[in-house]
């Protein structure tokens, strides 16, 4: 693997840009969170921005990573390969979704703002990684 | 107005971030797969830089700007720790979450990405109407 020991260094700096852009975003209060989901209540689409801009960005990536034959530190894409829309995908993503609105915290969010060391986001990010040990080991062996 | 155009900046430097990992390291930047595998030993240097420099992100923002972002938990203790472990638990049995499904799974016009990101968008929907009591 050519420059495979780079592969940290580009890791670092891509989560600091990411956590930077949450911060930037305002993704990182609970609060604001909330209020783009509140669609009954006081909407606040600023969030949506957030989600549009990003995506925009990374469709434009996209376009030029499907020209690359690989990428420029490893020998392959590790793109998820199953296109199957099953129980776990829907099942998952409707209790990823219910703890989302509840707690207005993501797991990218979640993690950047314990930097600012708030006891309630260390006590999210710790039942969180519980859920993730939880399920990796209910479901041993699966593909992850 | 302005905050608008702050949020669409934030966001396109999150999108800017994910293309950068998919080039160099072609890895998708899922943080809850990037997690996941730190905590269960899979190429655990690579995923754990991300996770530090995830936490560097806020730094660089105070250093730029001298104030911290500002993060608001209104949630009770034992809401915080229930939304936690929906939260772990869901996306990893969804195969993602808000970065991975949402934004390089729509990026790449993913059909599981899409299904899930309608999901998790209608249920948390719910949970926040649930909370302000404007459903039930």
């Amino acid at each position: 693997m050519k420059h495979g020991k780079l592969q940290p260094v580009a890791a670092l700096a891509a989560g600091m840009l990411f956590g930077f852009g949450l911060a930037l975003s305002g993704m990182l209060d609970p609060v604001r969170v909330q209020g783009f989901l509140d669609v009954f209540g006081v909407w606040d689409p600023s969030l949506a921005f957030v989600l549009g801009g990003a995506v925009a960005v990374a469709m434009g990536g996209m376009a030029c990573i499907r020209r690359m034959s690989r990428p420029l530190l490893a020998d392959r894409f590790h793109l998820p390969m199953n296109s199957r829309i099953d129980a776990p995908l829907v099942i998952g993503s409707a209790i990823f979704g219910l703890g989302w609105g509840l707690g207005g915290f993501c797991p990218g969010p979640a993690i950047a703002s314990l930097s600012l060391g708030l006891a309630p986001t260390l006590t999210f990010v710790a039942f969180m990684l519980a859920g993730i040990i939880a399920h990796d080991r209910v479901f041993v062996g699966r593909a992850s | 107005m302005t905050s608008y155009l702050v949020s669409l900046l934030g966001g396109a430097l999150v999108g800017l971030s994910s293309v950068i990992l998919l080039i160099l390291n072609g890895r998708i930047a899922g943080v809850s797969g990037i997690v996941g595998r730190a905590v269960q030993g899979i190429n655990t240097w690579t995923n754990a830089a991300f996770v530090v420099g995830l936490l560097l992100g806020p730094v660089v923002y105070f250093a730029a700007f001298r104030h911290w972002p500002t993060v608001t938990v209104t949630a009770s203790l034992p809401l915080v720790m229930l939304a936690g472990l929906l939260v772990g638990f869901g996306s990893r049995m969804g195969s993602g979450c808000t970065s991975g499904h949402g934004v390089m799974g729509l990026a790449r016009l993913s059909p599981r990405s899409i299904v899930a990101v309608l999901t998790f968008l209608a249920s948390s929907i719910a949970a926040v109407a649930l909370l302000r009591g404007a459903v039930l």
